[in-house]
């Protein structure tokens, strides 16, 4: 049950993941990009991150892909040209990532021979309490730190987006 | 065999991130580079869950809810300096926008 359901949504995040890649239309990469966040939260959930994946659909397919989606049809962004692509990057750029990839794949398969076996359930420590406990006792100063990250987020977004100064 | 090999999940998230990387440098739209740089977020992501599977503990957990915090706060403030340079190029293509290359 665990390969399948790995299987079924793995099989999904890389259709999709080829999707935002190849579709000329943002909209369309846009939304499979959704697919991707939504089957990588299902994915969270097999290895038992129950807090990371709420937050994966709420914050990133919920909030940041509404944003791209907005400023999409803010700009109304058309499908992209296809022309002005150097003759080196069509004819080496493929084959190096499946090499980058290969070479990847191999070094994981090689180092991670004692690699544990994912079960449903094998792994219990990522419920929002342990997740609450940990950021506010150990990690309590990045939290924070975070806090003035979105704050100065927020400031600059609109000060980069409002009308031009007088 | 009940149950998924860890390598199994480092190796969708090394494919996402290949993805990630091939959209980040093929495409000319700087909306769908951006979707680019989210995808490798979320390939980064999946590795520090599994991980932490591995090692049982919360704080790869950790790790990633504050990549997510960081993505949401850089997806703000990318998609207002978008806005910006649409608003004074008036396109999306990156080719266009390149008057710091001269």
């Amino acid at each position: 049950m665990d390969v399948i359901l790995f299987l079924i949504f793995a099989i999904i995040a890389v259709v999709s993941g080829v999707n935002v890649v190849v579709q000329t239309h943002p909209i369309s990469s846009a939304l499979s990009l959704i697919g991707v966040m939504g089957s990588l939260a299902v994915l969270y959930l097999l290895l038992g991150a129950e807090f990371i994946a709420m937050a994966q659909i709420i914050v990133y397919a919920g909030a940041v892909m509404v944003l791209f989606i907005f400023v999409i049809m803010l700009l109304n962004a058309g499908a992209e040209s296809k022309r002005g692509r150097s003759l080196v990057a069509q004819l080496l750029g493929f084959p190096l990532l499946i090499a980058f990839l290969a070479l990847t794949s191999y070094f994981v398969q090689r180092l991670y021979t004692n690699g544990a076996v994912v079960h449903f359930g094998g792994f219990q420590g990522g419920t929002a309490q342990n997740i609450g406990r940990a950021l506010f006792t150990q990690y309590l100063l990045p939290f924070e730190v975070t806090s003035i990250l979105i704050l100065i987020g927020i400031v600059g977004a609109i000060v980069l987006a409002r009308k031009e100064l007088d | 065999m009940n149950g998924v090999p860890l390598t199994w999940y480092l190796i969708l998230s090394a494919v996402l991130f290949a993805l990630g990387i091939a959209g980040f440098l093929f495409r000319k739209s700087v909306i769908t580079i951006f979707m680019s740089i989210e995808l490798m977020l979320n390939a980064v992501n999946l590795s520090f869950v599994a991980f932490s599977y591995q090692l049982k503990q919360v704080n790869g957990h950790i790790f990633s809810f504050f990549v997510m915090v960081v993505a949401a706060a850089e997806a703000a403030v990318g998609l207002a300096i978008i806005l910006t340079v649409f608003k004074n190029r008036s396109t999306l293509n990156v080719d266009e926008v390149n008057s710091m290359k001269y």
